[in-house]
């Protein structure tokens, strides 16, 4: 059995920050609870009080910006309502896409992407993603609110920028130009993702414009393979030598060895599904420009 | 030896109120009671079953709301004015539900330990899609999992009550 806590429903983002300063190291922010409780149940960690922020109203709501330019999620959207929220399916398929793929059934119907983010548990798919996508994230307290990229948020194995008494109040995610496609790949033995790839590419006249490649859950946080970004930029997207550039991910990457493998063998894990991630990436730019 | 109080967390209780397989009640908790506990120690529901505790394997499984939840990993306090389906509110008196009943048809099940989470699970989805393909199905019940009769018939057993709710609402709808 769990040891004693008491829960708090704050109404407002404020009350629930003030709550949260004031009781310091012995709070935590309760949302879906699928890692907070875990841990509390492994005695790994004992928070006598928890603030449940579910039951402040609005924060679970996924909208497009007023002008229309980015997706605006809130952190209490569920992985559930992501993968079918028709706002998300239309205007950003990639995220339904990886949200439909996050553990099971049942860690989507209750887990949100706020808390799958806060946690920083270092084989998040969001993570990976959302590093790779340029997404940012505002934190609100009772005295102040910020703006961070997301590759600014993650800090390192269960450990983010978020300060004792912020909440995650947004998550934006740019909508992908037209001419941008993206794709994401992992791979996994148990129940978490041994590694985890998202490649974006923007693709005009058959030119690679940009690149945005993120690799996850083969160290303690996602890193972005910026060497492999370099090759790639400029190249024609028909000779592209995507190989090589999986080559300089997987060298970047800078693996682990662990319960899920050994540092090798991720290495080659990021490797594969990097050439993998790009390929499909580039095939669907080469089929978003044939319609046009 | 001398315990600090502050050390001391005494939770309060709490008065919620839920419904459990269409019946309501009314029910005094602890905020760190587990929904699990509360199923099987309290109200004698002992279909959802713990086995890995840690939301991987589904042998738990509820429906609350109509969504699959890991009862081994959620509070009770989420229960409150939820309705809350467990495999023993599912069939109609003496009469099987359709899926159970495919089950036991397709012998979907050996030792039965997993088949509640299973069954609520497919119920689940097909409250969701009534016809859905079996790339669907997988998807649905990727984390349930059985270790001795394997998946195949589970997989038949879902499409076979599919067909037959479809079968059911359709002469109820022209009836």
């Amino acid at each position: 059995m769990l040891r004693p806590f008491e829960i708090h429903e704050p109404g407002t983002v404020e009350e629930a920050s003030v709550l949260l300063a004031r009781f310091g190291i012995d709070a935590a922010i309760y949302a879906g609870g699928t890692e907070l409780l875990l841990i509390m149940k492994e005695g790994l960690a004992h928070f006598p009080h928890l603030v449940n922020i579910k039951t402040i109203p609005g924060l679970d709501e996924i909208a497009l910006s007023a002008e229309g330019d980015e997706l605006q999620i809130g952190p209490l959207a569920t992985h559930w309502d992501l993968e079918r929220s028709p706002t998300v399916r239309k205007h950003a398929p990639l995220l339904a896409e990886v949200e439909s793929q996050v553990a099971n059934t049942r860690v989507r119907a209750v887990g949100t992407i706020g808390g799958n983010l806060c946690f920083a548990e270092p084989h998040s798919d969001l993570a990976t993603l959302l590093l790779a996508w340029g997404a940012t994230l505002e934190l609100s307290s009772s005295e102040a609110q910020r703006v961070l990229p997301a590759a600014d948020f993650t800090l390192g194995l269960f450990e983010t920028a978020r300060q004792p008494n912020e909440i995650l109040t947004r998550i934006r995610l740019p909508l992908l130009s037209e001419n941008t496609a993206g794709a994401y790949r992992k791979f996994s033995t148990h129940e978490r993702p041994m590694a985890t790839v998202a490649a974006l590419l923007e693709v005009k006249d058959g030119i690679i414009e940009d690149v945005r490649l993120a690799v996850g859950s083969v160290g303690p946080l996602p890193i972005r393979a910026s060497e492999a970004e370099a090759l790639l930029r400029g190249q024609s997207i028909e000779g592209a030598t995507f190989a090589s550039a999986a080559e300089l991910a997987a060298s970047a990457s800078d693996p682990m060895d662990d319960l899920h493998g050994s540092a090798d063998y991720k290495r080659q894990l990021v490797r594969v599904l990097t050439a993998q991630a790009l390929m499909e990436a580039s095939g669907r730019a080469a089929g978003e420009t044939n319609e046009g | 030896m001398r315990v600090e109080s502050a050390d001391v967390y005494n939770s309060a209780q709490i008065q919620i109120r839920m419904i459990v397989n269409g019946q309501s009640m009314e029910a005094t908790i602890e905020p760190r009671e587990l929904l699990l506990d509360f199923l099987r120690d309290r109200l004698g529901l002992t279909g959802a079953k713990r086995s890995c505790d840690v939301q991987v394997c589904g042998t738990c499984t509820v429906l609350m709301d109509g969504r699959p939840v890991s009862a081994c990993c959620t509070l009770v306090y989420e229960a409150q004015n939820r309705e809350l389906l467990t495999i023993e509110g599912l069939a109609d008196g003496d009469e099987l539900h359709p899926l159970q009943q495919s089950f036991v048809e397709q012998s979907a099940l050996q030792c039965g330990f997993c088949t509640p989470g299973m069954i609520l699970t497919a119920n689940s989805l097909l409250e969701e899609i009534p016809n859905p393909t079996r790339q669907q199905i997988q998807h649905y019940l990727k984390g349930n999992l059985c270790r001795c009769t394997g998946y195949w018939s589970v997989l038949e057993a879902v499409e076979l009550a599919a067909r037959r709710l479809q079968a059911e609402g359709q002469s109820e709808g022209s009836a």
